[in-house]
């Protein structure tokens, strides 16, 4: 039997999901502990008509999750975008930059938790600090590599067509690292929606947000519940990825011609 | 415009501490309006050099160079420069690479596109204004290049090695495409060449440097008018005189560094 390519990846996750129906129809796993496919959809269906806590319904939970990504978001590509360009330009700034850089990197997000409360208290801003904290570094290192690599006779030749400074970052470095950028972009905003849902799990004050959902499906003993939380997180993610790569392929198509 | 290089010298920085390497030792040269100047050397010795500093893309270390009796400081809305690699910008169509000057002036979009538009006619590049560089053949790109060094109404031509990359039946159509701009504009044009035959076919004079650091070694006044013959003898006689300079500059070079 032959499948039509576009049907092709979902083969495997149709065939994953099948075994794993036949698996607990057969009784070899507990549903206690994994609930079959067909509950967990039960369960999403659930979530979206009644709620978790009660009234609270799944695309409230989906969308406030989505709102703090995207201020997160946003303020990194805001600070970082800027910053990477500048350091990239710069070798002594970048000499100067990079061992703070690199210092506070490897510090996971979450370490950031206890003073992101301290500061801006729980709600909106203190998730919003952390998912910055999880796109901006990827978001600036990517920038400053896709700066790095600009051919400097573009420089030049921007330069006696009169550009001044600000024109060589605008017309010149931004659009040369643009493919390097999405990819700091598409690495920040997955990293940013993993941070999300961890700093969702110390509480939040709206009472809305996938993460708590799961925290709360926990509390009541529901896996069905939490594994709903967890698939629709995934699927989000990947459509958060796939929209950005979009962006990339339409701005990046202008430049690299079809091959004919 | 007119062109006055007074004594000029350009050193680098090198490695080894307060060593510098001198590339530009004393060299003076009065160009006229509108002629058109070759210029040849031994690889290396420096005209790369000469050349951007008359762009103003670097500064002297000491010596002068006036264009119309006016000392250059930085770049020069009056110069323009085209690049043997080309240095088109890949993400802008061939209209608006050639426009990117005016672009940098505010000049509107209905302006930048009638005057791209009219350089495209011109430059026989009719049908290619929303390609880009990538999809053009070099030649092609070329002549893109030298669009946008002289849409801004540039008056002196600076052009590093431009026909270097591409192939010799292209090269001698562009040097005749270069004679006719030349002879239309009426701007002033340098011409750095490796190449003999292209020095004394499109020079009114060819000023020959010697090895690094780089003097003016001779200065050949070509006095056949154009269109002008290859095979003739005349031709044959000015060559001879180039071939014997670089040969004697090169003899010089092995003395002075003796192969080890
Ligand atoms: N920015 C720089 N810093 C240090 N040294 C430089 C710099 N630019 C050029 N040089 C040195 O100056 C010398 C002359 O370089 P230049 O590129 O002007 O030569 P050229 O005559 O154009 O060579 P080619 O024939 O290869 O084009 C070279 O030895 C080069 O290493
Ligand atoms: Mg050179």
């Amino acid at each position: 039997m032959k499948i039509p390519q576009r049907f092709e990846r979902f083969a495997c996750i149709a065939l994953l999901l099948g075994l794993w129906e036949l698996l607990c129809a057969a009784g070899a796993v507990s549903p206690v502990l994994i609930p079959p496919p067909h509950r967990i959809v039960q369960a999403m269906l659930e979530l979206l008509l009644n709620g978790l806590p009660a009234g609270h319904l799944l695309h409230r939970h989906c969308l406030e999750s989505l709102l703090r990504v995207a201020v997160g978001f946003a303020a990194a590509l805001a600070a970082g975008l800027p910053l990477g360009l500048v350091l990239g330009r710069s070798e002594r700034l970048r000499n100067l930059c990079t061992p703070v850089i690199e210092l506070l990197r490897p510090i996971p997000p979450l370490a950031w938790i206890p003073l992101a409360i301290l500061w801006f208290g729980i709600g909106l801003q203190s998730a919003a600090f952390i998912i910055f904290l999880g796109c901006f570094f990827p978001i600036v290192l990517n920038t400053v590599s896709g700066v790095v690599t600009v051919d400097g006779i573009l420089i030049d030749a921007a330069r006696v067509c009169g550009a001044d400074d600000r024109r060589i970052f605008t017309r010149v470095l931004l659009p040369a690292a643009w493919p390097s950028v999405c990819t700091g972009m598409r690495i920040g905003l997955g990293i940013g929606w993993m941070t999300l849902v961890a700093a969702e799990f110390t509480g939040v004050k709206s009472g809305y947000g996938l993460g708590y959902m799961i925290m709360t499906a926990r509390d009541i003993q529901r896996p069905d519940y939490v594994l709903a939380g967890m698939a629709l997180i995934g699927v989000v993610g990947f459509f958060l990825d796939v929209l950005l790569q979009r962006l990339q392929q339409r701005i990046v198509a202008t430049r690299t011609p079809r091959s004919h | 415009m007119s062109l006055e290089i007074a004594s000029l010298c350009k050193s680098f920085p090198k490695d080894d501490p307060a060593g510098t390497v001198e590339v530009l030792s004393d060299i003076s040269l009065t160009i006229e309006a509108g002629s058109f100047v070759s210029i040849i050397g031994p690889s290396g010795c420096g005209k790369s050099t000469l050349l951007r500093l008359i762009a103003g893309l670097a500064t002297p270390t000491s010596g002068s160079i006036d264009l119309d009796g006016v000392r250059i400081s930085g770049v020069s809305e009056k110069t323009g420069f085209v690049f043997q690699s080309y240095a088109l910008f890949p993400w802008l169509n061939v209209a608006d690479n050639i426009a990117f000057p005016l672009a940098m002036k505010n000049a509107s979009k209905q302006q930048r596109r009638a005057r791209a538009l009219d350089y495209v006619e011109r430059f026989g590049l009719r049908g290619f204004e929303g390609s880009f560089p990538a999809e053009l053949s070099g030649g092609m790109q070329q002549r893109v290049a030298i669009a946008r060094s002289l849409i801004d109404n540039a008056e002196v031509l600076l052009m590093d090695e431009p026909f270097g990359a591409l192939d010799s039946q292209t090269r001698s159509r562009m040097q005749q495409f270069l004679l006719e701009v030349w002879q239309q504009t009426r701007c002033t044009v340098l011409l750095i060449t490796h190449n003999i035959d292209e020095a004394v076919f499109l020079g009114q004079r060819v000023v020959c440097l010697t090895q690094r650091p780089a003097r003016v070694g001779d200065d050949i006044l070509i006095e056949s008018p154009y269109p002008r013959d290859v095979t003739s003898d005349e031709f044959n006689v000015y060559r001879r005189r180039v071939l014997k300079f670089l040969d004697r500059e090169h003899a010089a070079g092995l003395r002075d560094k003796p192969p080890c």
